[in-house]
């Protein structure tokens, strides 16, 4: 069995070098196609990530929304602009020096606070699983303020966007 | 009798459990734990492509009869080697790449299509006990995955660098997004009235006395099938819904640039696709794997088959949708609909089964006329010229 764990734990290695490289794939090629392609696979590792730490449910909502919804907008976007599609761009212009100093700090920030952070691993917070059960009883009880708050503000959206696409009134 | 009937009925699983038993006895425990993985795998991973060789003669002999002709029959008895013989011609013909055509996508494209096809058969149910991966979520699994299979037609017909296959993989986008939010909203009374997402609960919640309580005996069960089924046709680009590949139109479609095998993986997912849809929609709807007498399994690919016949009957039968009416006809039609049948599903769940029935009946039938006459296409009147003939 401390074969199979290690390999568990090897696949979840193997997966995490791989979303960096997909990652890198995003801001560094020069395809605008290949990097929406990059940034789907790399979603999709994080998914497998997802799975791997047992929320089995984020990992189906994420690849359901970024992989089949938001990836499929950005690629729906280049396609439409076509002379786009086969052009290479340049992903770097005057501004990364600053850029690289800007994202330097907030990986320090980010870092700092994770190293100075105490997680709370205990028992109860190894065996606490989120199921698809607990999730909606939550939604329909405890948070079914905010949910319909949110219902509301999605639908005005909805609605917003169509009146926006509509044609203007000659 | 019946000790007989259990044992044909979990034929395979004690197949299963009588293999692993045999590797325990000088395998350690580690390789018995990915053994049972790397069987199930391995079944689908066969299964797959055997269903999908035997659906391309299946569909051909059908559509040979539709069309009042035998269909292929040199090959072996009724043309039963046809499928193998197709499979060599694939395999050793030459694999063109257009000259100005994105290599790596190209290639990756053909490849990709056919995992999200393959990974649906992890979660569906193909008797008792027969489910590769009982997940919990496992419609949402469903949806989440099909819902990639968008992606590889993209990134097929955008690396052709040809306007045909661009066409084809605009049009493959506007369909599978439309027809998407229908097929799950008219998945949701199946989960609404078994409580659970796994879809081995779903067919357990349609047990009834003889196995016979199935959804589709609901008013909301039989509208839920038919917009899910005519969703799955779409899903799959099969005719009526075969605009993406159009061959009148846009000469194949997203795959015009593709030859052998590459063209041919094209082609295996989708006709995975089509067997996994119909497997799903007899699993949500028709009772998967239940009902009397017959083994569990024969009933499950029974149905299956049977949708699978529909599928091709429709190709044999209904002439290609436009466009507009196409979108027309998820958005306005379909849509609209399956809210509805939600809202029926909750009165059902909650009213007496007279009331119930009686009530969704009628809330149907008034939504449907409605609906019917609000999607009326415009005709305009003909008009009468006076002085011009």
């Amino acid at each position: 069995m401390e074969i199979l764990s290690f390999l568990a734990k090897f696949g979840i290695y193997a997966v995490m070098l791989a979303i960096l490289i997909f990652a890198l794939g995003v801001v560094t090629l020069r395809n605008l196609f290949h990097c929406a392609l990059c940034l789907a696979a790399a979603l999709i590792g994080t998914a497998g990530i997802y799975v791997a730490l047992q929320a089995d449910y984020l990992a189906a909502v994420q690849i359901l929304l970024y992989v089949g919804g938001v990836i499929t907008l950005v690629i729906f976007a280049i396609m439409l602009t076509e002379h786009l599609a086969g052009k290479t761009v340049r992903q770097n212009n005057s501004q990364s020096p600053l850029a690289i100093v800007g994202s330097l700090g907030f990986i320090i920030l980010i870092g700092t606070l994770i190293v100075k952070t105490p997680w709370p691993v205990n028992p109860v917070a190894l065996k606490a699983k989120a199921s698809v059960l607990e999730l909606g009883q939550a939604l329909m009880g405890t948070y079914v303020f905010p949910f319909e708050i949110i219902s509301i503000v999605l639908i005005a959206a909805l609605i917003g966007t169509v009146v926006i696409a509509k044609k203007d009134p000659q | 009798m019946q000790d007989l009937g259990a044992s044909i009925n979990m034929i395979f699983v004690t197949a299963k459990a009588w293999f692993l038993s045999l590797l325990g006895l000088f395998l350690p425990d580690w390789v018995i734990v990915l053994a049972s993985i790397v069987v199930s795998g391995v079944v689908i991973l066969c299964l797959g492509p055997v269903i999908m060789m035997y659906l391309t003669l299946l569909e051909r002999k059908l559509i040979g009869r539709i069309q009042n002709r035998y269909g292929p029959n040199r090959v072996g008895i009724w043309g039963l080697l046809q499928p193998i013989a197709d499979g060599i011609k694939m395999f050793t013909k030459e694999d063109i790449i257009p000259a100005n055509a994105d290599k790596i996508v190209h290639l990756l494209a053909p490849i990709v299509t056919v995992v999200p096809a393959l990974m649906i058969f992890v979660v569906v149910p193909f008797g008792t006990q027969m489910t590769a991966v009982n997940l919990n979520i496992g419609l949402l699994y469903f949806i989440a995955v099909s819902s990639i299979t968008i992606l590889p037609i993209f990134m097929g017909s955008w690396a052709s660098r040809n306007k045909y296959s661009l066409l084809g993989g605009m049009r493959t986008a506007a369909q599978m997004i439309s027809y998407e939010i229908p097929m799950t909203l008219a998945v949701v009374p199946a989960i609404m009235m078994s409580q659970s997402l796994s879809t081995n609960t779903i067919v357990l919640s349609q047990a009834g006395s003889h196995g016979l309580n199935w959804f589709i005996f609901t008013p909301w069960g039989i509208v839920g099938f038919i917009v899910f089924f005519l969703c799955a046709t779409a899903e799959c680009n099969r005719p009526p819904f075969d605009l993406p590949e159009a061959e009148s139109e846009l000469v194949a479609g997203f795959h015009t640039e593709y030859s052998g095998m590459k063209f041919a993986l094209f082609y295996m997912a989708e006709y995975m696709n089509a067997f996994t849809l119909c497997a799903l929609a007899a699993t949500l709807f028709l009772g998967g794997w239940q009902g009397p007498f017959l083994p569990s399994w024969v009933w499950f690919f029974g149905k299956t088959f049977i949708l699978i016949c529909v599928m091709i009957w429709f190709r044999g039968t209904f002439p290609r949708f436009r466009v507009d009416h196409l979108m027309a006809f998820a958005w306005k039609f379909l849509l609209p609909l399956t809210l509805i049948n939600i809202l029926i599903t909750a009165l059902c769940y909650f009213a007496s089964p007279l009331v119930g029935w009686l009530l969704s009946l009628g809330i149907l039938a008034v939504s449907f006329s409605i609906l019917v006459k609000l999607n009326r296409t415009f005709v305009p009147e003909k008009r009468d010229y006076l002085f011009a003939d």
